[in-house]
């Protein structure tokens, strides 16, 4: 056995060389000084944290897991996952009751659809967001995603039938979202996945894919999730089928905190878990064809979700706006909108949340675009919240400039 | 997907390549594991010695504002040394052009910039310098967190707090003929140190904090966007992991990030950097090139390796991937047909190049302007 392999350690902390890159590029430690910084959260820490659990630090729960810090170093640390790894293993506190709601997405989800119209009311009311501020700590400037009346699954149950006679199939993780609260991007994904001769079916039985709970400190119930999720996943890749998803979040979830957080084997699924954009791009490019609209024009701005970023996959995305004809496409500069998932949710986060984001917002209004294009529900909100701009996922845009 | 050229490494020599390829209408993907040597940079372009105005103008197009004047300038550690092209941040004295009374203003509890070694290495040269140390309100929020006191957090709030600092400085001004400040000015827009300038009834110089490097990073940024508006792709945080060759040609580029979907290109350009960015790799008993397995120039013998003198120049950082006279790569002593090699991962292979930024300019503008060629 060699030196190296005695020294090495997991999510390769050791080979960090402290040159503060990743803390140049953390979007928190810019707006909130009580957050030690990814460098002292991650591998410092992590020297003294194996020595003794007495050196965690609470205030790692104000990292927002966007992994720009990962992204950005120049030696291979996986910097965020050393401070999410640590928070599940030292932080040992029960998660609050507005930490467990807000992570619980399926479950209130599915509570609340039944009800959606008195749900969306009774949430969107001043009165209400007063008192969840005050009971609950969640800040009353945001708006609770609106619940749909109708869920996506039993859109597309509907449809099952219609669906199988396409040639080719693929299965359809939607995750909470487009079920609870946006069927309408569901929808568009088929129209089309269907335009390109591909029929779309459920999984047996999806569930959320957890990220909101492994940053709230609910690790036990999403590696619950995880299980499930690689199993259904599994039957789906047994019969041959490409897995897609239109969420940036959910896809980098069970693709990698799966296996580096939770510890949860996906190797059998993984290669076959694609997110919709990147799954497209590869049949365009080996001939499919789509017939676009002569008379469409969109002015787009995409913004890279964190997330996405990790990835790396947003290229995708970005080809397949530019590809559309009469679409004038802006790249925006990769920076965090700062809502990330639940954090923003939070009374605590709020005013870093939004000046985090101040720099892309500003950017947006410069460009001054007719729509913003990204990956991510939870960017949605946020930038829609900020800015007034319309977001909308590049799939829906694909879908609305077909012919 | 295929592409024209796909770049491997986006420090300032993939970057360079990039642009000058999509400017000459080629499309190409930068592949970037993490940041680069840019992020360490002291806004000296090491080597080049002849005026050059082709590197101005085409740095200018990305908004770095660059000089060339053949003098010295004041590193972070108070030493003198010759220097010519640089940013515009850079102050270089021309020969008896030294200060003879310098103000040096630091801010307070910040420990990364060296105000008494600069002293120390001005006084030598028989300077006489002050030293002082200002607070700025903006910053006390930085003071909730002192270990994360760092250049680059500071600039943030410099981005709109500066006019504050030239105030202070016009206060404490008596009969310096030069101000000597942290290089924490204009992270965001690379005006402000000439802004900083107009505004100081004398000579401003911005020397050198310990990394990361503030006009170094906002390089970084300004060349990457550059390249993205030029329509280049960008694949930030990604590695290349493995290549796929047919004969002497490589086809396509395998990465981390997009297994299962290879980058296929007619040409290739390697810009991994040196041993710092893992461009080149060592163990006790030898040195390679990770990613393709190239012929590397090294010596044989380890003892030969290093000086034990630290601050020497150290033979080590002359390896580098052997090529031919177009900076083709070699492969067991055969030629790559399709495969260039620019920047540090050249080491000291191609004297006639330079060394440092220098090395990293010529050699991508040689490999993209003959891509662009074929
Ligand atoms: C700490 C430091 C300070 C320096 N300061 C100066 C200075 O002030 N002036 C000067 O003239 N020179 C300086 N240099 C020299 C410097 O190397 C050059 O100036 C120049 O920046 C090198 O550029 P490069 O593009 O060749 O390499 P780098 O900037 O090192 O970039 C290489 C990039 O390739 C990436 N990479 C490596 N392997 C892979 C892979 N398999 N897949 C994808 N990407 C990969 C790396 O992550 C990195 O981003 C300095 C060097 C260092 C290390």
């Amino acid at each position: 056995m060699t030196l190296q392999e005695y020294t090495s350690s997991i999510h390769n902390f050791e080979e960090c060389m402290k040159c503060t890159v990743c803390t140049a590029y953390c979007p928190v430690v810019q707006v909130n000084p009580l957050y030690p910084g990814p460098k002292q959260a991650g591998p410092d820490g992590e020297r003294l944290r194996l020595k003794d659990p007495y050196f965690f630090n609470k205030a790692l729960k104000y990292c927002l897991n966007c992994k720009r810090c990962e992204v950005a170093c120049p030696s291979g640390v996986h910097v965020a996952d050393l401070i999410q790894a640590a928070r599940i293993r030292y932080d040992h506190s029960a998660p609050k009751l507005r930490d467990r709601l807000l992570a619980s997405t399926d479950f209130m989800g599915s509570l609340a659809r039944p009800f959606a119209p008195i749900v969306n009311a009774v949430t969107g009311l001043g009165v209400t967001k007063k008192v969840l501020d005050a009971t609950m700590k969640i800040d009353s400037h945001r708006t609770f995603p609106k619940y749909s009346a109708s869920s996506f699954e039993r859109w597309l149950k509907r449809r099952r039938k219609e669906q199988a006679a396409f040639p080719e199939q693929v299965a359809y993780f939607h995750g909470c979202y487009v079920n609870y609260n946006y069927p309408q991007l569901g929808k568009d994904l088929v129209k089309v996945l269907n335009a390109l001769g591909v029929g779309v079916q459920l999984l047996e039985k999806e569930k959320c894919c957890g990220i909101a709970m492994i940053v709230n400190g609910m690790s036990k119930e999403a590696t619950k999730h995880a299980v499930h999720n690689v199993a259904v996943l599994g039957k789906a890749v047994e019969k041959g089928l490409k897995v897609v998803t239109t969420s940036s979040t959910c896809t980098l979830t069970m693709r990698e905190e799966y296996p580096a957080l939770l510890g949860v084997d996906n190797s059998a699924v993984k290669d076959s878990l694609l997110l919709a954009t990147r799954y497209i791009f590869e049949r365009l490019e080996a001939g499919a064809q789509l017939k676009f609209r002569p008379d469409f024009h969109l002015k787009v701005a995409y913004h890279t979700p964190c997330h996405m970023e990790k990835l790396g996959w947003g290229v995708f995305s970005e080809k397949l706006l530019k590809m559309i004809p009469g679409v004038e496409f802006t790249l925006l500069d990769s920076a965090c909108c700062g809502i990330s998932g639940t954090y923003g949710f939070k009374k605590e986060n709020y005013e870093a949340s939004q000046a985090i984001g101040a720099a892309l917002f500003e950017q947006i209004r410069a460009v001054n675009p007719d729509v913003v294009a990204c990956d991510c529900e939870t960017c949605k909100w946020q930038i829609e919240m900020s800015t007034g701009y319309s977001v909308k996922n590049p799939i829906s845009i694909l879908a609305e400039a077909l012919a | 997907m295929k592409l024209n050229t796909v770049i491997i490494g986006g420090g300032l020599a993939g970057l360079t390549a990039g642009i000058r390829l999509q400017k000459a209408g080629k499309s190409t993907a930068i592949i970037s594991a993490g940041q680069n040597a840019l992020h360490f940079f002291s806004g000296r372009f090491e080597s080049v010695s002849e005026s050059s105005a082709d590197f101005i103008d085409f740095f200018a197009e990305a908004g770095v504002r660059l000089h060339y004047h053949e003098g010295v300038s004041l590193m972070p550690m108070g030493k003198l040394v010759p220097s010519s092209l640089s940013l515009e941040d850079v102050s270089i004295f021309p020969e008896g052009g030294l200060p003879r009374k310098a103000l040096i203003v630091n801010f307070t509890g910040y420990h990364d910039f060296f105000s008494s070694f600069l002293a120390e290495g001005l006084e030598k040269e028989g300077c006489a310098c002050r030293i002082r140390f200002i607070r700025i309100d903006e910053m006390e929020r930085l003071r909730e967190s002192p270990s994360e006191m760092r250049s680059v957090h500071i600039a943030r709030i410099m981005d709109k707090a500066w006019e504050k600092v030239v105030q202070e400085v016009r206060v404490l001004l008596k009969d310096e003929d030069t101000v000597i400040l942290p290089q924490v000015f204009g992270l965001k827009d690379s005006h402000t140190p000439s802004l900083i300038r107009e505004r100081i009834p004398a000579k401003v110089v911005f020397a050198g904090t310990l990394p990361p490097s503030v006009p170094g990073i906002r390089t970084q940024l300004q060349l990457r966007r550059r390249y993205e508006l030029l329509g280049g792709t960008f694949l930030m945080g990604d590695e290349a992991v493995s290549a796929e060759t047919d004969g002497a040609r490589v086809s396509s580029i395998s990465t981390k990030n997009l297994q299962g979907h290879p980058l296929e290109a007619e040409h290739f350009i390697l810009a991994t950097g040196g041993f710092f960015s893992k461009g080149l790799s060592s163990n006790p008993q030898k040195v390679w090139e990770p990613l393709f397995g190239l012929d590397v120039e090294a010596l044989a013998d380890r003892n030969e390796w290093y000086d034990p003198d630290f601050l020497k120049e150290q033979p080590y950082m002359g390896f580098g991937v052997k090529t031919d006279a177009s900076l083709r790569a070699l492969k067991a002593g055969e030629i790559i047909d399709n495969l260039y090699v620019a920047g540090s991962i050249l080491g000291a292979t191609h004297p006639e190049l330079g060394s440092g930024a220098g090395l990293a300019l010529r050699s991508a503008f040689a490999v993209a302007d003959l891509i662009a060629k074929l």
